[in-house]
C-alpha cells in the first residue's frame, strides 16, 4: 500500500502532545442491511487502535462498529517532544490491519 | 475471494488465541503490531450495566461531576456523533463510551498510556436519541457520567 489508511498528526503545545488520527475504513457495524437485496451487510470494523511514542504505548483504544465511519481519534499525552517519531497502527475484525509513522510537530 | 472464503471459514473455527497465532504465522502481523486482546464479550454485552462489568470489572460505579462529556445536544447525523471526555479524577487509567439505546451499547474503550492525560475524542454512532455515558475506571473504582443527545437522523441503519 502506498498510502497510509493512518493520517497522523501529532503536535506539541505546553508539554502536551496532542496526537489526531483519522483513519480510513469502512467501520460496518454488521447491523446494516443492503438496501438493494436486503442482505445483512457483514461487519467490518476496527477493532484496536495502538499509539506508540518512545518505546511506550501512549494509547490502546478498544474500538467497535458504534465508532463512526472513517473514524477520528484524539488524545494527549506528556513526556513527547518536537521531532520525535511517533508510531499508530490498527487491527480489524477481519485480521487486516495497517500502521504509520510520522513525527510530533 | 475463494482464499477468502476459506480463511473465515477457518477463522469461524478457531479460538480467539488460536486466530492470533495464525495470523502471525501467516505473516500478517509484525509481533510489534500484537495488540491487547478486543474485549469481544463486552462489545456484544446488550446490556449496560453487564457491558462495564465485562470491561471494568466492576458493576459499581458512582457517578461524578468530574467527567467532562463534550458531545452536541442535537446530532443532525447519527452516523457521526463527536464525543470528546475528559476527567479530572485523579489516577484516571480507562475511558470509555457508550451508547445505551445502540443494538450494541459499548463503543469504544481506551486505554491510557504512560503519560496519557485523562482525555479521548472520537466519533460515534448512534442509533437513535439518547445518552452518551462516559465511564472512567481509576485504580479500581469506576465513575460514570452521561449527557443527552437528540439524534435526528440515526445511524446505525436498519
Amino acid at each position: 500500500m502506498a498510502k497510509s489508511s493512518i493520517k497522523l498528526r501529532a503536535k506539541v503545545k505546553n508539554d502536551v502532545v496532542e496526537v489526531k488520527a483519522l483513519i480510513k475504513h469502512p467501520m460496518e457495524s454488521g447491523n446494516r442491511k443492503d438496501k438493494k437485496t436486503g442482505e445483512a451487510i457483514p461487519a467490518h470494523f476496527i477493532t484496536e487502535v495502538v499509539c506508540e511514542h518512545g518505546g511506550k504505548t501512549r494509547l490502546s483504544a478498544s474500538l467497535s462498529g458504534g465508532v463512526s465511519k472513517n473514524p477520528y481519534v484524539s488524545f494527549k499525552f506528556k513526556g513527547g517532544a518536537s521531532g520525535d517519531p511517533i508510531s499508530m497502527s490498527w487491527k480489524d475484525n477481519k485480521g487486516k490491519s495497517d500502521s504509520v509513522e510520522s513525527k510530533i510537530k | 475471494m475463494q482464499t477468502n472464503i476459506k480463511r473465515r471459514i477457518f477463522l469461524k473455527g478457531s479460538a480467539a488465541s488460536g486466530v492470533m497465532g495464525a495470523a502471525v504465522t501467516a505473516g500478517l502481523l509484525t509481533p510489534q503490531a500484537l495488540l491487547a486482546e478486543w474485549n469481544e464479550a463486552a462489545f456484544k454485552e446488550k446490556d449496560v450495566t453487564a457491558a462495564i462489568k465485562g470491561m471494568t470489572g466492576s458493576d459499581s460505579s458512582e457517578e461524578s461531576d468530574k467527567i467532562h462529556i463534550k458531545a452536541p445536544d442535537i446530532a443532525e447525523n447519527g452516523g457521526v456523533v463527536p464525543v470528546s471526555i475528559t476527567s479530572d479524577i485523579e489516577g484516571t487509567t480507562d475511558i470509555l463510551i457508550l451508547a445505551p439505546n445502540n443494538p450494541v451499547p459499548m463503543v469504544a474503550a481506551f486505554a491510557l498510556g504512560e503519560g496519557a492525560e485523562a482525555f479521548a475524542r472520537t466519533n460515534i454512532k448512534m442509533g437513535k436519541t439518547g445518552d452518551v455515558v462516559a465511564v472512567i475506571k481509576a485504580g479500581d473504582k469506576t465513575f460514570t457520567a452521561k449527557k443527552a443527545v437528540k439524534v435526528t437522523i440515526g445511524g446505525c441503519g436498519g
